[in-house]
């Protein structure tokens, strides 16, 4: 083997996956909005993604509001400028932090599930069993969880935003006390709706990312019960990988917006 | 006049040289069979040779490169999708595997294929279709139970129940008895049999067990290279001094 090949070899993987994934999301449009809908797995998917994720993205929002403003205190305490602690933080959390966590765990918690549940389903032959039973496998199994984490990955963030900046209140009481009321006035007199909208619409991304990177390993798995594994492994890291795509380019653009 | 409607009340599955290949790999190549109504034709073929192909090509989960395929004088190769649902719906699939939905009870597996089955405006009792398709299968209440507390043979049972549900005309079965120990196996080629003379099924069984070949088949079809390389009874079979032949009964 030549080192070009080496390379080369790769490179093509990346661009036939790449292509795949694609024609997927495109087969997602165009099948996923077409009667008859499966509401009712929908709502379940929905629940399962959605409720089921609270405690553990509350309780990575609560230590990322407390840890940041742990962290920032003695950088603005050097130029006497503590009492903008609450409203540097509570931009930072919103605009970047808790959208980025939230989705890189959900990529953990919810893309290996649905990959590994799909893929599971793949190569024990239920997905076929579905088809041969008059259900559209893909508008089951697929369009409903991506339309689940789409919607969902949003409403978390919002959920998120709210105890990650109720840990950040926590964490400037740790050195001065300041009243719930006070925080809350110093938070809302900088935090604008400039800087909760975008976070929600790049959550949206992530949220579609995440269902149809994890839907997609699984749907295409083979290789008998190893496959699942290495389907659920790579939904998590094909999607952790994208998001922060997603969010380089949600930054590109929302400056490019602000200066205009 | 259609050629196929004069003597539609015998054939009900006609396969005539049958292609279907994965990249360079051949895997059927001109097969042809043809079963009758009521008929038990087993399929016999070592593993890997394309006798799940076969069968995955009769309900369209892949699509042949060339040949014909008629199930009950309908041509399944040119169908809009709603045709081919009403098609598979007449058509029941034992997988290899059971494919019984494992998130679901075995109620919920059972109602599945009924969620876009059922007529409008007609009133269907539901739960009594459940029970009647358990107990064609020697499991009455079972429906509570999930797929993972089932032994092998009744995971084979449910899902012989899941095609039941819809009366089907045709069962293909792949290697219902692959995996089981002797005595289960026994059992599901009984099985087989009792839904051949009550459903008034025509079948393709798929298999390399040679119990069940002896106990189900009607007649055999021997798959090899991806050809129908010889057919005949049982006994017939037994008889051959073709070594090919020969090997399935050592
Ligand atoms: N979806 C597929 N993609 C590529 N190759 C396949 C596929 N399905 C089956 N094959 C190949 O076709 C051949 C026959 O497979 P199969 O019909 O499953 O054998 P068996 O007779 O044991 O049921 C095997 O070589 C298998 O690798
Ligand atoms: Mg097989």
């Amino acid at each position: 083997m030549t080192l070009g090949e080496g390379i080369s070899k790769p490179i093509k993987t990346f661009f036939i996956e790449a292509g795949e994934l694609s024609q997927f999301a495109i087969r997602f449009f165009r099948e996923g909005f077409r009667p008859p809908y499966e509401f009712q797995e929908l709502l379940r998917q929905s629940y399962e993604i959605g409720y089921r994720s609270i405690p553990l993205v509350s309780f990575t929002a609560f230590i990322m509001g407390l840890v940041i403003t742990i962290q920032s205190h003695p950088a603005l305490e050097v130029f006497g400028a503590e009492s903008w602690l609450p409203s540097i933080v509570s931009v930072s959390l919103v605009r970047e932090i808790t959208p980025v966590i939230t989705a890189l765990i959900c990529a953990g918690k919810i893309g290996s599930s649905i990959g590994a549940e799909i893929g599971s389903m793949k190569v024990t032959e239920q997905i076929d069993a579905m088809e041969v039973s008059g259900t559209n496998p893909f508008k089951y199994l697929v369009a409903t969880r991506v339309l689940s984490t789409t919607i969902m990955l949003p409403l978390l963030v919002i959920f998120g935003d709210m105890i990650a900046l109720y840990g950040g209140f926590l964490g400037v009481n740790i050195r001065g006390v300041t009243t719930f009321d006070l925080y809350t006035t110093q938070v809302f007199n900088k935090l604008t709706f400039g800087d909760v909208l975008p976070s929600i619409i790049k959550s949206i991304f992530f949220g579609f990312v995440i269902g149809l990177v994890g839907s997609f390993k699984g749907y295409t798995t083979s290789n008998g019960t190893e496959g699942v594994g290495r389907s659920a492994n790579a939904a998590v890291v094909i999607s952790s990988f994208i998001v922060f795509i997603v969010d380089l380019l949600a930054a590109q653009i929302s400056d490019i917006l602000h200066l205009l | 006049m259609n050629p196929m409607a004069e003597n539609r009340n015998e054939t009900v599955i006609e396969i005539r040289n049958l292609e279907k290949s994965f990249g360079e790999n051949h895997v059927l190549a001109g097969f042809n069979l043809v079963v009758n109504k009521g008929e038990n034709v087993v399929v016999l073929g070592r593993s890997g040779t394309g006798k799940s192909v076969l069968i995955k090509c009769i309900v369209r989960l892949l699509d042949p490169h060339a040949g014909t395929i008629h199930v009950l004088g309908t041509n399944m190769l040119d169908l809009k999708q709603e045709e081919l649902d009403n098609m598979r719906a007449k058509i029941g699939f034992l997988f290899q595997s059971s494919a019984l939905y494992d998130s679901m009870t075995v109620q919920e597996n059972l109602e599945f294929p009924l969620r876009r089955h059922l007529k409008r405006n007609v009133k269907y009792d539901i739960a009594k279709m459940v029970d009647d398709a358990l107990l064609s299968v020697g499991l009455k209440g079972t429906q509570k139970m999930s797929p993972a507390e089932l032994s092998g043979g009744m995971r084979k049972r449910i899902g012989i129940a899941r095609t039941l549900i819809l009366n089907p005309e045709v069962m293909l079965y792949d290697e219902p008895t692959t995996g089981l120990d002797p005595v289960t196996g026994r059992e599901i080629n009984h099985l087989m049999l009792e839904v051949q003379e009550k459903f008034r099924t025509s079948s393709i069984i798929i298999s390399h067990d040679m119990n069940c070949v002896r106990m189900t088949a009607n007649r055999v079809v021997v798959l090899i290279e991806g050809k129908n390389y010889a057919e005949g009874t049982y006994d017939d079979l037994k008889k051959s001094q073709d070594k090919n032949i020969k090997q399935f009964f050592d």
